[in-house]
């Protein structure tokens, strides 16, 4: 294609698809969109569904209500905190485990770059359930450092489950954050002799760290609206207890919405401002350069 | 041939007894793990087909003159794409499935629900990668400059021939790459319909690790290899499928 | 009516009025076009020249006047736009080729989906047009695989393939580069040496003068000035043509 870009050929053939994936800031895009009296307006379906769809033969709205009371502080306390917990966690390893296979990325030793490949192909690949599942049942209940064992609780196995998926998603975004800063800083930074291991660390990965809050904020929402997988491996958190909840008032499918209901409008409370955030970090950051 | 293979695990169980590949020289253990894949497979086949069915549909309704249609889609939208989908899973499972009739099983005497669970993870899980499709082949159709449109209806092409010729061909080839990657996720969601008891791959080797503990360690690895591979070959296939209808000058070329 | 002959205008504009929400665009446009006459019309920027073009091809709608082709009003809802557009061929500023098809696909294209010609014949009758503006031998190269001026004359291919009445050419030239000019403008001359009736919207005043029959010059959306190509650039009298003229050349 020797002559295939002339100078004048560069007319819109096709535009530029405005359609992001989740992995681009996709999931903040749509979060962040949603008007902010969605949130009342979602809770106050979910109050009303027992009433207008099936009012007879089960429960009034009083007794739902008095259900809810009664069972919000613990479905709060012991269950969406506990998702916090384990996305906070999640967050910090997948992190640091991603930020070194980002590196070995694209690092000069080609084994070190095959390594980290395979890696990220294999974690970025399976499905989030089957790595906990593996992760859940290979790791023992207690690690023994020196000559103390340090109990590893179910949750924290559940923290290196979800860690993998997140750490390989992470170590694309640090690549493609190295790869964006030109050459031309390469180059710069040789011909004053620093080394390659000062350049990265103090020269490009400085500058791409405002370029990786973004669709870093953004796994984080995703991994954090993915926490309650967790609670198929008997991890105790929001759905988990939830579930419990529905069970001990008599499994009634009318508390089916509320109780689920409440588990959506509480992930949502909780990721939306996370999302307008990240939405306003990279529309400044864009700005900026 | 077989029977050598059968052996050759069965000296494997005995000599290393936390790698029991029971599956490989259990008749029995084999079938559940065939049946497993082969509902995998299917629940995969058939999600991937209708939910691009419900996005080719919802792409075409989101352009639609009516104003209610438009909304009823995005609302659509809206709320699938991101609602987790074990919660959809559950919530279809347990508070829908309350509400549909049931028939007489096939043994004359048990009453099942009209939707089985295997119906509702299908219906699920379509549902929650179609809202996505829908976005996606809508970006697709925008992509194409009205001044290309044009020229075809220049030459006589009526809206129908425009689309099927045009339109359709060009937003196919610019939907193609995050087409890719959400089918490939809903591959990977179909696990979740575990939640659900769907007898899955997932489910049917979890239940020969909870039957058999020696098994743990061998069907965790075929479990995690045999998901990789799947997501493999379709990764593989949709590329070449991206790769054959790549054309110079256009997207990635040049 | 009574049938066309070819002693009347091929293409008659009359009284034409076109805006754009209150944005007047065309006010009053009326001309006369005959069989084989090469017509070029030039302004400045947003005359309502293209405009102009794109409403006899029925791209876009007029709120009075009429536009006949051939005897044919073109605004007139009854109207069988098949019809129209396989007497009236158009080529665009941005040339708009099919970009997943090759050269020779997309002249075929239109005789095969849209008038549904058995295949082998349109395939002889698009190498020839592929031939004819000069191509040999691109005919399996994808529009990113050409340059501008290539693919430019592909699209005039592509529209001849249709066997139109008229062609309408809308700045064709304008997003090439000076080079590739030249084989486009080539290209046109010939098909008006064979005949064909042309419309061309241009800035080529060099080229208008060559081969125009005709020239309209358009300012504001009326007709300021018009006349065969001696007179007009010999002795415009209109002070807007003029200062245009003043510029350009």
């Amino acid at each position: 294609m020797a002559h295939s870009m002339n100078a004048t050929t560069d007319l819109p053939v096709i535009l530029e698809p405005k359609y992001r994936g989740p992995d681009a800031l996709g999931f903040s895009r749509w979060l962040a969109r949603m008007p902010i009296w969605a949130l009342p307006a979602l809770a106050v379906f979910c109050l009303l569904w027992p009433t207008v769809l099936h009012a007879q033969a089960v429960y009034s709205v009083e007794k739902i209500m008095g259900i809810m009371v009664k069972w919000l502080p613990l479905l709060v306390t012991k269950g969406f905190l506990m998702n916090v917990v384990i996305s906070f966690f999640t967050m910090l390893f997948g992190t640091i485990a991603g930020l070194f296979l980002g590196l070995g990325r694209v690092s000069d030793n080609g084994v070190i770059r095959g390594f980290s490949w395979l890696m990220v192909q294999l974690f970025r690949n399976s499905p989030w359930l089957v790595l906990l599942f593996i992760v859940m049942l290979t790791l023992p209940f207690e690690i023994q450092i020196g000559g103390t064992y340090i109990p590893v609780p179910d949750w924290m196995k559940a923290v290196f489950g979800l860690s993998l998926p997140v750490m390989a998603n992470l170590a694309e975004i640090v690549r493609g954050a190295i790869q964006s800063v030109p050459s031309a800083q390469w180059e710069a930074a040789q011909s004053l002799a620093f080394t390659r291991r000062q350049i990265m660390w103090q020269i490009i990965l400085p500058q791409c760290f405002k370029r990786m809050i973004p669709p870093w904020m953004n796994w984080y929402a995703i991994m954090t609206m993915a926490t309650p997988l967790v609670s198929l491996l008997g991890v105790t958190e929001l759905v988990t207890l939830s579930r419990q909840a529905m069970e001990a008032e008599g499994n009634n499918p009318s508390l089916l919405m509320p109780f689920f209901g409440f588990a959506l409008i509480i992930f949502f409370a909780y990721c939306y401002p996370i999302a307008r955030l990240t939405l306003r970090l990279e529309k400044n950051f864009a700005v900026k350069g | 041939m077989i029977e050598t293979i059968q052996d050759f695990f069965r000296w494997m169980a005995e000599t290393y007894p936390k790698w029991n590949f029971i599956f490989f020289h259990d008749p029995s253990q084999w079938e559940r793990v065939v049946s497993g894949f082969y509902v995998t497979v299917q629940l995969s086949v058939v999600c991937v087909i209708l939910s691009v069915v419900i996005g080719i549909i919802g792409a075409w309704a989101q352009g639609s003159p009516s104003r209610i249609i438009r909304w009823i889609v995005q609302g659509y939208i809206q709320f699938f794409r991101n609602i987790p989908p074990l919660i959809q899973l559950l919530f279809f499972y347990f508070a829908l499935g309350q509400f549909t009739p049931t028939v007489t099983g096939p043994d004359g005497w048990t009453e099942q629900p009209i939707i089985s669970n295997v119906g509702w993870a299908i219906i699920s899980l379509s549902f929650f990668a179609g809202a996505f499709n829908v976005e996606i082949f809508r970006s697709g159709i925008e992509a194409v400059p009205d001044s290309t449109l044009e020229a075809a209806e220049s030459l006589g092409f009526t809206r129908a021939q425009t689309y099927t010729n045009v339109t359709f061909p060009l937003a196919l080839r610019v939907s193609l790459p995050a087409l890719n990657n959400n089918l490939i996720n809903l591959v990977k969601t179909t696990t979740q319909a575990i939640a659900i008891a769907v007898p899955e791959l997932l489910y049917e080797m979890v239940s020969i690790w909870n039957d058999y503990a020696s098994a743990q360690n061998a069907a965790m690895t075929v479990l995690f290899f045999t998901y990789i591979a799947l997501v493999g070959i379709l990764a593989f296939g949709m590329n070449r499928w991206e790769k054959k209808l790549l054309v110079p000058g256009f997207g990635k070329a040049s | 009516m009574p049938a066309w002959t070819d002693q009347q205008p091929i293409v008659s504009i009359k009284d034409v009025h076109k805006s754009f929400g209150s944005l007047g665009v065309l006010k009053g446009v009326s001309m006369d076009i005959m069989k084989g006459e090469v017509i070029c019309i030039i302004g400045p920027s947003g005359s309502g020249k293209s405009t102009l073009i794109r409403c006899v091809n029925a791209l876009n709608d007029i709120q009075a006047g009429s536009i006949t082709i051939e005897g044919q009003e073109v605004h007139d809802a009854k109207l069988d736009k098949l019809e129209l557009r396989k007497k009236v061929g158009m080529v665009f500023q941005q040339y708009n080729l099919f970009p997943h098809k090759t050269a020779l696909e997309n002249v075929m294209m239109a005789p095969l989906k849209v008038l549904k010609e058995p295949k082998a014949e349109v395939e002889k009758r698009a190498r020839a047009l592929i031939k004819k503006v000069r191509l040999e031998g691109k005919e399996n190269n994808y529009p990113g695989e050409l340059s501008g001026g290539q693919q430019q004359r592909v699209a005039i291919a592509r529209s001849l393939a249709m066997d139109p009445d008229v062609m309408l050419f809308d700045e064709v030239t304008a997003a090439l580069d000076p080079e590739t000019v030249k084989e486009v403008l080539l290209t046109i001359k010939e098909l008006a040496a064979d005949g064909m009736t042309c419309i061309l919207v241009t800035h080529e005043m060099g080229f208008a003068r060559e081969v125009a029959d005709h020239i309209y010059f358009t300012d504001r959306g009326v007709i300021v000035e018009h006349g065969p190509p001696d007179t007009f650039f010999g002795s415009a009298s209109d002070p807007r043509t003029k200062e245009f003229l003043g510029q350009i050349l």
